[in-house]
């Protein structure tokens, strides 16, 4: 089997797996990461959300091939060292229902802000809509954003 | 599994609460440690000061992991920062603990109060013992009782070990009022561990030495296993494991899930397609349609139908199936350990997945222990306990720890569905357009019937909880034409009140167009007069649905007109016990509506935690507008031809449209939370549609 090098959250991680393997399972299995979540497999509903290399990426259509050498944040690693401003933020907001989507969608946020530090509603909602919540908690995820960017500008 | 859990559960709160409030709590059984103070199964205190509190339901989103603990700790008096909770799994103590039927917080408000009632006066008791003072000079607070005469005090940590050895009080007081925790907006406890990747999930749990397993299953409904060749795919990377578990499915069991993945894709599995191969969503409309109603039974009536006179008006509905869909995939965790077998799922009905896989695996009840993890959302998904059948045969297969996991497209396309409903609607209205007469026939399948437990009046045992019909009109006719369907059925949140609603409310609107009268004018008219309606067992209150409905008006501001292209519609519905209503405001884009604005009132009794029933009326508006939108599971040639998010698509937040969630004040009992916002959706928005087109769709989805 195939030997690939990782940079995860920080860390340096050798992985012995299929090619083939998307990152998401190798994220969740291998390295028990968990916290970012399987929902489609087919990069429609954004649950799977980690940054590669800074890139908002879906980890379930990204094979570990492609994620070799580069730097991988997930939700594990956002807040490694104090909560990111996008997790209180979600906190005071009392974002999560399920919860489940939730990891992908701050670090959806993150990606967002990262590029556009005070984005407006309308730049939210399309930055966002790639994101599905089943529970519905988009008014507060646009709440928490707003909240964690310091306003719109 | 022959007795509905749903219906169960619903039999068992419309039995009111006279019953409960005379019921014995279980105890704990044997305590925990000789200074721990566990007055019952519900609490345990520590002479540290914790408190915690079980929690006998499942947490899929809806909050209960926080709102019944405010609900004990109400009653102890206890300083809210110190509770931490523990949720139990399948057990014999706590009565049926589905989690469905929006009746978590309705069914345990009466022994968490009694839980919470019984440990502060023996916390009391044990005080003034100490002081050597009467129990009434004494009160608590904060997780302190006091004795304000001598200014003394002591910590409930501190009383926990004397107030063990004080005899549990069989019909401890309630608080009256003045409430600190009940009807206070409150955190959810379980947000920070949702926010950092921390919270385990059915999906993230993992034991030592665990499996990982995918399966196939025949796409075409009811189809079976004929032949299967395992030879290629055993030689796939980490397999070790190709084999039949049931006469469905093959079971694929990998070192990763991944694997198990692809080997299964690569899986070559020859199906007895089975008498199903031919179905198809025209086909099973037209049965619709063509069905003999002779048989149609009635659900309620009022007056006779029959003789009303007057103008008549008619229309036909129909709905499709729907999938439920919940974010996280199905799986589950099981570990067969010969006379043993523990099993960790998501699911909503513990006590029914331990009794059905017990049998199948040849134990025991007893010696199948199910822990309850968190649910990636439920919506009904998991009163199914397919996941977990699965999880436990396959583990005593290969005799190790294995985890199922489903895929999205197994999801879709294996599981169970909202039933297809036809619903036939006439009514007479006098000289002033008012309705002397309205029935309501609704032709379908009826889901316990599929399941094989019996009709409640000769109706879906449903029925009773989940409808209702509010509006005193003089001649009433609700009927039920039970039809069967070889599409597996499943309670989809709000279940069938969502197509009683769509069906009744659009109706009624048709009514009030029909009279030339504004709808919501129309609907406030027959709700004028304080009735109260016995429908089974319940009483529904036209006062109550009155109120709702103008909270939601005056909210929405229904008198000021609106700018130029946009437009509103209204609807209103009592099911589970508590009353809602939508005011949806829309423009039409392209020949599509565009939903900007939804203002939605509920009274579902004495609101426990407002921040929980503001995220789940949230919840309630993109789920049911996604219903009316889009939700169709469609059938060609025995199978489900929806596969993924691409073509059963939730609305996303470029659709949703701004909400605003209004409660009535109210000091009755609790009442049903999660599923009482939905059924308004669908009528309210196609009323809204009505209003900008004049077009009336009669026919889900809209964008069908």
């Amino acid at each position: 089997m195939p030997n690939f090098t990782l940079h995860v959250n920080g860390n340096e991680k050798n992985v012995s797996v299929e090619a083939d393997t998307p990152l998401l399972w190798v994220l969740r299995d291998t390295l028990e990461l968990t916290g970012t979540k399987f929902g489609c497999g087919a990069g429609y509903c954004g649950a799977c959300s980690v940054h590669v290399n800074g890139a908002l990426t879906h980890s379930c259509t990204m094979a570990v091939s492609q994620a070799a050498g580069k730097n991988v944040m997930t939700i594990e690693g956002l807040g490694a060292n104090g909560l990111h401003a996008l997790q209180k933020a979600w906190i005071a907001e009392d974002v999560p229902q399920c919860g489940y989507c939730q990891s992908g969608q701050i670090m959806a946020a993150a990606a967002l802000l990262a590029k556009t530090p005070h984005p407006t509603d309308a730049q939210i909602t399309e930055f966002m809509s790639a994101n599905i919540c089943r529970c519905g908690t988009y008014d507060r995820i646009r709440k928490a954003i707003h909240r964690a960017a310091g306003g719109a500008k | 599994m022959t007795v509905s859990r749903r219906a169960f559960l619903k039999t068992s709160t419309a039995a009111g609460t006279g019953l409960v409030i005379g019921m014995h709590l279980p105890s704990r059984g044997q305590a925990e440690a000789d200074t721990a103070f566990s007055p019952n199964a519900y609490l345990t205190i520590t002479p540290d000061g914790k408190i915690t509190i079980v929690v006998a339901r499942s947490e899929m989103g809806q909050g209960v992991r926080t709102s019944l603990p405010m609900i004990l700790a109400e009653e102890l008096e206890a300083d809210w920062k110190q509770i931490a909770i523990e949720q139990a799994g399948a057990s014999t103590v706590f009565g049926d603990q589905t989690t469905g039927g929006s009746a978590s917080v309705r069914t345990t408000w009466e022994p968490m109060r009694k839980a919470g009632a019984q440990a502060r006066e023996m916390l009391i008791t044990a005080a003034a013992q100490q002081w050597n003072v009467s129990p009434q000079a004494c009160k608590a607070a904060d997780s302190f009782v006091l004795h304000a005469a001598s200014g003394r005090k002591l910590g409930y940590g501190a009383l926990a070990t004397a107030a063990a050895k004080v005899p549990v009080p069989e019909n401890p007081p309630f608080k009256t009022g003045g409430y600190k925790i009940v009807g206070k907006s409150t955190p959810r406890l379980d947000t920070p561990s949702k926010v950092n990747g921390s919270a385990v999930y059915g999906i993230d749990f993992r034991v030592p030495n665990m499996k990982y397993a995918a399966l196939a299953r025949c796409e075409v409904m009811g189809g079976k296993v004929a032949d299967f060749d395992a030879s290629a795919v055993k030689q796939m990377p980490g397999v070790s494991f190709v084999d039949k578990i049931s006469d469905s499915a093959v079971a694929v069991v990998a070192d990763s899930t991944w694997n198990a993945i692809k080997a299964r894709r690569a899986l070559k599995v020859t199906w007895d397609e089975g008498p199903n191969k031919d179905l198809d969503s025209a086909t099973i409309s037209k049965s619709l349609h063509n069905r003999d109603e002779s048989k149609a039974v009635k659900v309620f009536s009022a007056g006779d139908v029959a003789k009303a006179e007057g103008k008549r008006v008619e229309a036909v509905y129909e709905l499709p199936f729907m999938a439920h869909a919940p974010l996280e995939p199905g799986n589950c965790t099981a570990h067969f350990r010969g006379t043993e077998c523990e099993v960790w799922a998501p699911t909503q009905v513990p006590q029914d997945c331990r009794d059905t896989i017990a049998p199948l695996i040849g134990l025991k009840p007893e010696q199948v222990k199910v822990n309850i993890t968190l649910l990636g959302g439920g919506f009904g998904r998991r009163l199914e306990h397919d996941y977990a059948v699965e999880a436990a045969l396959l583990s005593k297969a290969i005799n190790a720890p294995v985890k199922i996991t489903w895929t999205r497209e197994d999801d879709m396309r294996c599981s169970t569905y909202r039933p297809v409903s036809l619903h036939k609607l006439s009514a007479s209205l006098d000289a002033n357009g008012w309705p002397v007469a309205f029935t309501h026939r609704i032709i379908g399948p009826s889901i316990n019937g599929q399941k094989g437990s019996q009709p409640v009046q000769g109706v879906d045992a449903d029925f009773p909880d989940e409808c209702s019909f509010i509006y005193p009109i003089p001649n009433v006719a609700l009927e039920f034409v039970m039809t069967e369907t070889p599409v597996p059925l499943g309670w989809m949140r709000s279940v069938y009140a969502l197509q009683m609603a769509f069906a009744s409310e659009s109706f009624v609107d048709e009514l009030a167009a029909a009279a030339g009268k504004d709808p919501l004018a129309y609907r406030l008219h027959l709700l004028a007069k304080d009735t109260d309606i016995k429908y089974f067992d319940a009483t529904w209150h036209t006062s109550r649905l009155r109120s709702v409905l103008q909270l939601a008006a005056e909210k929405a501001e229904w008198q000021k007109p609106l700018p130029p292209g946009r437009h509103r519609g209204v609807a209103c519905f009592g099911c589970f016990s508590s009353y809602a209503a939508a005011v949806i405001e829309i423009s039409m884009e392209g020949g599509k509506p565009r939903v900007h604005r939804v203002v939605d009132a509920i009274d579902c009794g004495q609101v426990v935690n407002p921040n929980i029933l503001d995220q789940q009326i949230h919840s309630a508006v993109v789920y049911g507008l996604t219903n009316a939108l889009r939700a169709q599971i469609t059938i060609e040639k025995g199978r489900v031809v929806q596969s993924n998010f691409n073509d059963y698509e939730p609305l996303r937040m470029n659709e949703s449209p701004k909400v605003e969630a209004h409660f009535v004040s109210s000091t009755e009992a609790p009442s049903g939370a999660g599923e009482p916002p939905v059924p308004p959706l669908a009528p309210a928005l196609c009323n809204a549609i009505y209003a900008a087109t004049k077009n009336r769709i009669r026919k889900l989805p809209i964008q069908s």
